[in-house]
């Protein structure tokens, strides 16, 4: 494609191919993600959206190829060491600790990059030094009013933003986020995409996203997957025209609306 | 009455620890422990060991057992048990089944099947007068060590560090490895905290029941169901599961002796239809 003037890409995965028993989910995609952009990545159910997302994020193992996150190589790191090298994610299914208030979700996420390490004994007040930053990012998505609720009694537009903010916590460079918008009525909508434009600040989105109103609004650039490989690359306004992802995907979506 | 419901409390107090232990290791690995049984009756064998044959007295055992069947708990986790996380949890159970036969055999072939004899402590060899009955300070001093062990873990569970990563981890793995914490490395420490469970329970068992290689296999079965009913992966339900068949088959004992050692999987068939993810279990849990 190489559309000129583009920043490096922060993230790019090389010929990533997974095999599952024979069944070949992520067939050697190739995928560039520009330092600050928001990258969408759409397709099919079955496309290899979640697959590649489990790939970036050390769940799956890659069968073949390779990841660098800011020029470092990533490729079969588990979730924690991918975590710790900034790049954070969100779930499909909403995954959230039932029991924990919003806050001690935070506060445990926040101790996570933190030298605590072994010393289990240390009483939970350790994990009180991080209330103030927990507190603010509870505010920064809207949930400071609910900081102190069981996870498990919030509304499920607060679930996700929890889950956003949980993310945030790790302050990551790369932010994955799976179908941030899945289920949602249109005024959650809004706000959620209100949020993510304020919380990509800084940082570099890669998002898988069905609702094609919210690539239109957020994209910067868009991937379309389809069977497990690259169809088409490039910015929303072009993808969108394209003859080969219209009868793949997009003509059906536009059906819809 | 009251004192048959005591000594309910006290067969509690067993039912309690193991299935503490087993709720444990659960919650973090996903895995039945089918050597639990087993692991208690090491405890045991290791308290009368201990005494046979380098003259070390109930107290040392006391301290000692727990700690080197922890300490093996964590090896066998580290060996064998972390390899098959990753397979269907069917291998996980036929592993420890496995295991609980193989440990089994091998007391049997080295002890024989008869009983041991061991010695309660001298320090509580007495009785105690509580007020309404007298007891035997011994099965006083069980139900103590068991209480105050069920409230140290739930404090180490609910107020400490690793206790929110233990927690957090058994609800959510995944998740929690996506913050960045590395789950992996609990997961050996708290088998071999599950397993020392056992082992306490086992060496509080010596002075008072049949030191013998069937002891753990004839309390298990009993203990499963405790843990079934409290709910699979729940702490506190399995604990309060312990005391409650503790309390029913000592009642049961009494009023209705042919039906004693069945009541339990009646209790636990009743719970299942009634509420199929245990008292205090969480449907998914289960997951």
């Amino acid at each position: 494609m190489g559309a000129p003037a583009t920043p490096p890409p922060v993230l790019t995965a090389r010929s990533l191919v997974k095999d599952f028993r024979g069944f070949r989910a992520v067939d050697g995609v190739d995928l560039d993600v520009a330092d600050g952009a928001v990258h969408a990545l759409v397709g099919p159910n079955g496309a290899g959206k979640t697959t590649l997302f489990h790939l970036l994020t050390g769940f799956h193992r890659p069968t073949a190829g390779r990841i660098h996150v800011g020029g470092r190589d990533l490729t079969g790191k588990s979730p924690e060491q991918v975590a710790r090298h900034g790049v954070a994610r969100s779930f499909q299914t909403t995954s959230l600790f039932p029991q924990m208030t919003p806050r001690e979700h935070l506060e445990l996420a926040l101790q996570a990059g933190t030298t605590l390490g072994w010393r289990f004994w240390r009483s939970d007040r350790a994990l009180r030094r991080f209330t103030g930053r927990a507190l603010d990012l509870l505010d920064q998505v809207g949930l400071a009013a609910h900081a102190d609720e069981p996870a498990g009694a919030l509304a499920y537009g607060r679930k996700r933003a929890l889950e956003l903010a949980l993310a945030l916590a790790l302050d990551p460079r790369v932010l994955l986020l799976d179908e941030p918008t899945a289920g949602m009525g249109t005024e959650d909508l809004t706000r959620t995409i209100e949020l993510i434009q304020r919380i990509r600040a800084g940082r570099t989105v890669v998002m898988v996203e069905h609702n094609m109103s919210v690539v239109a609004a957020l994209a910067d650039r868009v991937t379309v997957l389809q069977a497990g490989q690259v169809l088409v690359e490039g910015p929303y306004a072009e993808v969108r025209r394209d003859p080969r992802v219209i009868s793949a995907y997009l003509g059906d979506a536009h059906a819809a609306h | 009455m009251l004192q048959q419901a005591f000594n309910g409390l006290v067969g509690g107090a067993f039912y309690a620890l193991l299935a503490l232990g087993l709720s444990v290791i659960f919650g973090m690995l996903r895995v039945v422990n089918f050597a639990h049984g087993s692991f208690y009756m090491l405890g045991a064998f290791g308290a009368y060991v201990l005494l046979d044959s380098l003259g070390l007295n109930f107290w040392v055992a006391l301290v000692t057992v727990p700690l080197l069947l922890g300490a093996a708990g964590m090896l066998v986790e580290r060996v064998f048990v972390r390899r098959l996380t990753r397979l269907d949890p069917l291998y996980g159970f036929l592993f420890t089944f496995g295991l609980a036969l193989i440990l089994q055999d091998a007391v049997k072939h080295r002890y024989g099947v008869q009983s041991q004899p061991y010695p309660r402590p001298s320090a509580l060899s007495g009785s105690l007068d509580l007020g309404l009955f007298d007891y035997p300070a011994y099965q006083v001093f069980v139900l103590a060590v068991s209480l105050l062990t069920c409230a140290a873990t739930w404090l180490i569970l609910t107020r400490t560090r690793v206790g929110t990563i233990v927690r957090a981890a058994t609800e959510r793995p995944e998740l929690t490895r996506a913050l960045g914490i590395d789950v992996g490395r609990w997961v050996a420490p708290v088998f071999g905290f599950g397993v020392a469970l056992a082992g306490l329970a086992g060496v509080l068992a010596a002075p008072m029941r049949a030191v013998n290689p069937l002891m753990g296999a004839d309390l298990i079965i009993t203990v499963f169901a405790v843990v079934v009913i409290g709910g699979l992966g729940s702490i506190f339900g399995s604990v309060t599961a312990g005391f409650a068949i503790g309390l029913i088959t000592a009642l049961g004992d009494l009023y209705v002796p042919a039906l004693s050692q069945t009541l339990v999987f009646v209790v636990m068939a009743a719970v299942l239809l009634w509420r199929p993810a245990g008292l205090f279990g969480r449907e998914e849990a289960a997951l």
